[in-house]
């Protein structure tokens, strides 16, 4: 049973507190909301994981043909197929779940005007989701691994940190998308585009020493590329700058706290506006 | 009376009319605006749902709260559910609130009955833990323990509903705010449901109720709230305040509609009110008697041309269920389109439906709006106040009694 509590009603105007002990009392409902949509997507679990699954797998076998037996990309010791699978899967990962949690909150629309819940918890629960089919997306790597008899090392196990480190920019991404897609429609015309452009802008498909050097700023200043490159060379062993990740943490923590206030700060209109 | 449970002080809510909802503003237009010389003040229009709203209402106390659409009933629940902010003033509530604005909100159809009581009792605020515990009463009540297991899109209408109360009934809250929730389901359920509420009210906790059906709020509170145009128009014990409100609705003939912000549709043609006159049309109606054939006039705006429309109007009870339904269409009478404003008229012969309050129910068609394949559609909006005619000869007492079932067909009697 909860305590007797006192709740106040009023206007509140500007910045707010974001009130983290609230969405922490409301946990329950973020777990059954991500338990949904998992469940109802591998309800027919082949289909579902067909799903999950296949799509790397033909963007990996494209992006061979493409970029590796065309264009002569080069990726160093590790085989082509498997470096661009490692790039596809965590870029998929946070542009999937940027998009997913950007527009999270149109889908619940209909929710958000008969009940009230910390409204944070729907873009949460979106994350979540898209973290258990990254999960089962990325057991494609093992079979694979095995082919190119690639054998991990213990960075495998930081490669977890790195998945949690890009949940935390797609989150902080996806805060600041669903906040404005509320008020402007265009964004969700825009959005497809813009990450479609920022995949070939990241090292998804090539190494970032394949950039020439007066270029390289641009990828060291994504902080996409710290996580990509990172992942990579957590299941692969490919060469890679620390420093790199230094910057993609610190752009995630910025995503984060800066989308969470806006969200925080627009919070209050989406029910009148949705 | 017992220390307040929910004080409301000053409260108002003002909403924009135009520009948020159909044309909501994209980035590129917010853009382009900040390289425009003369900012054009976008058309919008602000209305108070609102104005300053003063109530008390006491720990263990069952309000009732009634008014026309519009009134501000609903944005008021709203306001205290936490779905949207007030504008001005403030209301503080002392207790565990819960909210059953609509009975199955969330409901996955894809989901099978037992993942939707969790689902539903999460969304509703309850733990894990407690819905674990109410779990068995809430089948038992929704009775569907054979259909468990099924996934709600397979269930009747009268099943989902049933569970999805059922789940909502369970919760245990010490402030609980009800909108229009029993004008769905079979009446026995309705009867089941109000029975449940009334345990609920008696056991000390705080209810707030939003109905149309004037029945249920005398027999479900004890005081009650008439709001008119966003204030509170009348408060007090129930009876008075439901008599206050019949002698209001009396007398009223013409409804204007533009306000009402409950309605679905494109917006490309609106239903901007309706009217009830006489059969020839020559002039208004306020009541109108059994057996008396009557017009219905249904003006409209048209911002864009509706071609090929289907114009329908509908008859409902208190209770939200049909009692009547025509259109354009069946009547063979097909509207070429609708543009700029206008009036339709329907006109209903010997209405012979028991003397009582009925709303109407009006919608336009729109063949090329693929979403909702409406313009505009709108339910529970203006009153028919249907009097006893001639035909009642004899004793007129009991008339009003919903025992009298809902139609009256002329009978004679022989023998003894």
């Amino acid at each position: 049973m909860h305590m007797t509590s006192t709740t106040i009603l009023e206007a509140t105007r500007g910045w707010r507190a974001l009130n983290l002990r609230e969405v922490w009392s409301y946990r329950d409902l973020l777990y059954i909301f991500a338990w949904r949509d998992v469940k109802v997507r591998y309800r027919q679990t082949l289909l579902g994981a067909v799903w999950v699954m296949g799509q790397p797998l033909v963007t990996m076998l494209i992006f061979t043909l493409l970029f590796n037996r065309i264009a002569r990309i080069d990726s160093g010791d590790v085989p082509y197929p498997l470096f661009v699978l490692g790039g596809v899967l965590i870029w998929n990962f946070v542009s999937g779940a940027t998009a997913r949690a950007g527009n999270s909150l149109l889908g619940a629309a209909h929710l958000i005007s008969k009940v009230y819940f910390p409204r944070l918890i729907i873009p949460l629960a979106n994350i979540v989701t898209d973290l258990v089919d990254f999960g089962i997306a990325a057991l494609l790597l093992a079979p694979l691994m095995i082919w190119y008899g690639v054998a991990p090392g213990v960075e495998i196990l930081l490669a977890l940190i790195i998945v949690l480190l890009a949940a935390g920019i797609a989150l902080g991404a996806g805060l600041w998308i669903a906040a404005m897609n509320v008020e402007y429609r265009d964004i969700r015309v825009v959005l497809p585009w813009v990450l479609q452009v920022a995949m070939f802008a990241t090292p998804v498909v090539y190494p970032i020493a394949a950039i020439p050097e007066r270029y390289r700023w641009i990828a060291i200043a994504n902080p996409m590329t710290g996580v990509v490159e990172a992942f990579r060379a957590c299941l692969l062993g490919t060469p890679f700058d620390p420093r790199l990740l230094i910057w993609s943490a610190v752009a995630a923590a910025l995503l984060l706290v800066t989308g969470a206030f806006y969200f925080r700060r627009m919070e209050r209109r989406f029910a009148d506006i949705l | 009376m017992g220390s307040p449970s929910v004080s409301i002080e000053r409260l108002s809510k003002k909403y924009r009319i135009g520009a948020a909802r159909q044309d909501y503003q994209t980035a590129r237009d917010r853009i382009a605006g900040m390289f425009r010389k003369n900012r054009e003040a976008p058309e919008t229009r602000e209305m108070w749902a609102l104005r300053d709203i003063n109530l008390e209402i006491a720990e263990g106390e069952a309000v009732g709260l009634i008014g026309h659409n519009g009134a501000g009933k609903s944005t008021l629940l709203k306001i205290l559910s936490r779905i949207t902010e007030p504008t001005e003033g403030r209301a503080v509530l002392h207790g565990r609130v819960a909210s059953l604005l609509e009975v199955g909100t969330g409901f996955h159809p894809e989901l099978t009955g037992r993942e939707n009581i969790f689902l539903n009792g999460a969304i509703l605020g309850m733990s894990r833990d407690e819905i674990r515990r109410n779990f068995d009463a809430i089948v038992e009540f929704a009775e569907i323990t054979k259909f468990l297991e099924t996934p709600v899109k397979r269930y009747s209408s009268g099943m989902y509903v049933r569970l999805a109360f059922a789940v909502a009934a369970h919760l245990t809250p010490e402030i609980l705010l009800v909108d229009e929730v029993l004008a769905v389901g079979d009446i026995d359920f309705q009867r089941r449901c109000l029975g449940r509420m009334n345990e609920v009210a008696r056991s000390g906790r705080t209810v707030v109720f939003v109905s149309h059906n004037l029945d249920s709020i005398e027999r479900l509170c004890t005081n009650a709230v008439l709001m008119r145009g966003g204030q509170v128009a009348n408060s007090g014990p129930t009876r008075n305040v439901v008599a206050s409100y019949l002698s209001d609705r009396l007398g009223t003939s013409m409804f204007d509609l533009t306000a009402v912000a409950d309605r679905t549709g494109s917006g490309r043609a609106r239903v901007a009110g309706i009217e009830i006159l006489s059969a020839s049309g020559e002039r208004t109606m306020d009541t109108v008697s059994f057996g008396e054939t009557f017009r219905v006039r249904i003006r409209y705006e048209a911002r864009e041309r509706v071609a090929h429309p289907v114009v329908g109007v509908a008859l409902l009870t208190s209770r939200n269920e049909r009692i009547f339904i025509t259109s354009t269409e069946e009547t063979g009478h097909p509207v070429e389109a609708l543009h700029g404003s206008g009036a339709i008229d329907c006109i209903i012969e010997r209405p012979n439906f028991l003397p009582g309050q009925y709303h109407f129910e009006v919608w336009i068609s729109d063949p090329q709006d693929l979403v909702s394949g409406f313009a505009d559609h709108l339910r529970l909006v203006g009153m028919l106040e249907l009097v006893p005619g001639e035909v009642y000869r004899g004793s007129t007492a009991g008339l009003n009694s919903p025992d009298r079932g809902r139609v009256h067909l002329e009978s004679r009697w022989s023998g003894a």
